[in-house]
């Protein structure tokens, strides 16, 4: 028998899709059935093959409908990107059934059995997950072990911060150069300040209080800000020419992107004390912010090399015959251009930087994660990490995937302008 | 003489000496001050800069060791089951996150709409959510929801996985080292023939089958010491045993512990996103020129893949790929959260704690990540050397 007789063509095309379209049909009404009301439908069959139906008649359905330039514009659409071979045929067909078979108990999971509420873990009774735990911690994921009533310090500092990089954006050209010099150099120590206390009248709030997002946030924000100068004179200082300068630079920056942040913390927690003379005591929190600081600066220093390295000989030679000395180049012609070239670099370092951020646990610092890790642990809320870790999982990829939206945007306008 | 430009020199020469004595002094005397401190620290607290207390007796205990270990050995051994701990989660993870990584990168440019979404879907999950999160939804979520020791899920009878961790078969060997020969000679005899196979394609333009005849001697030659060389091969199952009442052991087998199995899945399913993007960026760099240029000679599917457009992809994909690898070995020192006992969890935290050495523990563990990192980045310069296009 020739097989080719089952291949379609144009002039039975409407018959081929009817028993392609049936066959397929029977494949999914198979797999639903099985997953949704957990009958078998093909049961009378041996227990391997019955496990395949749905493959098999969705295969053999793809198969019959696959029909090289049909002329129905939706069936071309289908068969170019869906099915134009037997695997991927295979391949479209295991990815939706998985889809079927593990989306709905997951959903499940998430919202149609989960708790939303009541105030113990004695209320989640129906099987999902359990909201509740999130509820009823929220105030800790988001303050740590801040006091209740000074919560309005944080709000205040994140809201001010907020509204002035809000305000960076929108006020004439000429305001925005001092706003981003008060943000970079005024505004960190004012809000320090005014979530530390202890000065003003406000209650002194040590930073072993601080804790989760808030905390992360300032972490990051703190060391986002420093990191990123420090970096760039350490990429500057790796291409300069005077020797001394340049081993420098190199040795600092291998050093730090040679070694685990977690040693480098252990290091802050543990190594650095001995260094001070006796009795001085830096803050754990301080501490951490150095050694982060310093770590995500050489990472910093490598993706604004790259910048520099990029950038032609001819600006160089351009600002030089202009006259301009060393630092007025750098400043006025090359670090603009280089920055602008490796945006993306610079966002992938923040973003490491924002996830480097739970490892602070280390030292004792409990941010979100942290938070998440000692909630878990109350006696009142065992066997409740699923839901913990499922939160803070969120919270950081919308965090992360923001940010990462944010830089592929900002370099496609920077790249039109150019 | 021209006096003019030699005091010209000069005065350049100090402009560039200035800042290089007050960079040099300006350290030197950071690490004076640091010592003087440190010195009077230690003495204030009755210990001695040394590093002695490495052949002293650690007596503690380590949950997971590859190599013989107990409380009556040295920190020195501690310091190296640590080390060895450290190098089989990388070894895994790296080979995990690379077949993985490798299937997803190529599953982004599919051209089936469903694969490459999900791919894409994946990267943009897995990339975005701290590693550290990842490890902790495996370790204290994930695997918690095991089953207990008694109703384990079984696969096929051999290897058994419950909360306790993951039980499979041990190999038990007779005259391993002749099985070990038989790899390693195949391996050298695999050299050779790529070796000869070369010099026959540029001398004669002869093609000679090198996979299939590799993948024969890979499997034949130690076939052979099986079937002549005495070695034999037997697996000791993990059997359930009942110690009381209600406590259900496994006994035999090599148990993988949990700690392990969820350190390693977070790392490679981590670093597969990473690799994904490295693999999809070298594949799309190759330019479509190349490939049309190459069926244009008459090349086959096959060889336009194996002749053409890998040779240049993997030119990008690799030096980037070993930069992933590197972090994930870096990456596994998170470890210390779960308990698995790697050379930061056991001897920057334990050996630590004991003898309260902190400036000779922390150096060393660094030097030792510092150690790995430069030696592969130097691999990967002359390699990166090797591969440039010599174009001029």
């Amino acid at each position: 028998m020739n097989l080719s007789i089952l291949k379609s063509d144009k002039k039975n095309l409407n018959s081929f899709i009817a028993i392609g379209g049936t066959l397929i049909l029977i494949g999914f009404i198979d797999i639903i059935f099985s997953s949704f009301f957990s009958t078998n439908i093909t049961a009378f069959l041996p227990d391997k093959i019955s496990y395949l139906t749905p493959l098999l008649f969705g295969l053999f359905g793809l198969y019959l409908i696959r029909i090289e330039f049909s002329g129905n514009k939706l069936l071309d659409k289908v068969n170019t990107n869906f099915n134009s071979s037997n695997f991927n045929a295979l391949l479209t067909l295991l990815v939706i059934f998985a889809l079927i078979k593990y989306i709905p108990p997951l959903l499940n999971w998430f919202v149609f059995d989960a708790n939303f509420a009541g105030n113990t873990k004695e209320d989640c009774t129906s099987g999902g997950a359990c909201w509740v735990f999130i509820k009823v911690w929220l105030n800790r994921f988001v303050y740590g072990l801040y006091p209740d009533t000074e919560q309005w310090r944080i709000n205040t500092a994140f809201l001010t911060l907020f509204l002035l990089v809000g305000a960076s954006f929108f006020v004439p050209q000429r305001y925005k150069k001092y706003i981003i010099i008060f943000l970079l150099f005024v505004y960190p120590i004012i809000g320090l300040k005014l979530i530390s206390g202890g000065d003003f009248g406000l209650k002194y709030v040590e930073t072993g209080a601080w804790g989760g997002l808030s905390l992360t946030f300032i972490v990051s924000a703190f060391a986002l800000i420093l990191c990123f100068p420090i970096g760039t004179i350490l990429a500057l200082g790796r291409r300069s020419k005077l020797p001394a300068i340049r081993y420098t630079s190199i040795g600092f920056i291998e050093l730090w992107r040679g070694v685990p942040l977690i040693t480098v913390l252990f290091m802050s927690a543990v190594m650095f004390p001995m260094f001070l003379p006796d009795g001085t005591y830096v803050d754990k929190l301080i501490r951490v912010l150095i050694a982060i600081t310093l770590f995500e600066a050489a990472y910093m220093a490598e993706v604004v090399r790259g910048g520099l390295q990029a950038l032609p000989k001819g600006q160089y030679e351009a600002a030089k015959s202009l006259g301009m000395g060393y630092w007025r180049m750098h400043f006025l012609i090359i670090l603009p251009q280089a920055l602008k070239l490796v945006i993306p670099g610079i966002a992938n370092t923040f973003l490491a930087l924002v996830k480097d951020t739970p490892l602070i646990f280390v030292v004792g610092l409990l941010e979100l994660a942290g938070m998440v890790n000692l909630a878990k642990t109350n006696p009142k809320w065992l066997g409740m990490a699923m839901e913990g870790y499922v939160f803070a999982g969120l919270v950081f990829w919308v965090i992360c995937y923001v940010m990462s939206r944010y830089s592929q945007n900002l370099e496609k306008k920077l790249k039109t302008e150019r | 003489m021209n006096f003019k430009n030699l005091k010209l020199n000069l005065s350049n020469k100090n402009k560039d000496l200035i800042p290089q004595i007050l960079t040099v002094l300006f350290l030197i005397l950071v690490v004076i001050y640091f010592t003087i401190n440190a010195q009077s620290n230690m003495g204030n607290r009755g210990i001695s800069f040394g590093f002695g207390f490495l052949s002293q007796e650690s007596s503690f205990d380590i949950t997971f060791s590859l190599i013989d270990y107990d409380g009556s050995h040295t920190y020195a051994r501690a310091f190296l089951v640590g080390l060895l701990n450290t190098i089989l989660v990388s070894v895994i993870g790296i080979f995990f996150a690379t077949i993985l990584g490798v299937t997803i990168g190529i599953a982004r440019l599919s051209q089936n709409y469903l694969v490459a979404k999900s791919a894409e879907w994946y990267v943009e999950i897995f990339r975005n959510i701290p590693l550290i999160l990842q490890i902790f939804f495996w370790y204290f979520a994930a695997l918690r929801a095991l089953p207990l020791t008694v109703d384990s899920i079984n696969f096929y009878d051999i290897s058994f996985l419950n909360v306790k961790g993951w039980y499979v078969p041990k190999f038990v060997w007779t005259n391993f080292s002749i099985f070990l020969y038989s790899i390693v000679f195949s391996f050298i005899l695999i050299y050779f023939l790529g070796k000869y196979a070369q010099k026959q394609r540029d001398k004669f333009g002869k093609q000679i089958p090198t996979l299939y005849i590799s993948i024969l001697l890979i499997i034949g030659l130690p076939l052979l010491s099986f079937l002549i060389g005495g070695v034999s091969l037997s697996f000791e199952i993990p059997v359930l045993t009942q110690l009381s009442k209600t406590v259900y052991v496994y006994r035999g087998g090599v148990s993988i512990i949990p700690e392990l199995i969820s350190l390693a899945l977070a790392l490679s399913m981590y670093t597969a996103t990473f690799i994904a993007e490295n693999v999809r960026a070298g594949i799309l760099g190759v330019s479509k020129g190349q490939k049309e240029a190459a069926a244009s000679i008459g090349l086959t599917k096959g060889q336009i893949l194996k002749l053409v457009v890998m040779p240049q992809a993997l030119r990008i994909i690799i030096p980037p790929t070993t930069n992933q690898y590197l972090n994930l070995t870096k990456n596994s020192s998170l470890a210390a959260a779960i308990a698995y006992p790697d050379i930061v969890l056991v001897f920057a935290g334990t050996a630590l704690m004991q003898t309260g050495r902190a400036i000779e523990i922390i150096s060393i563990t660094m030097l030792t990540y510092l150690s790995l990192s430069l030696s592969i980045s130097v691999f990967m310069n002359w390699y990166n050397k090797k591969m440039a296009i010599k174009e001029k």
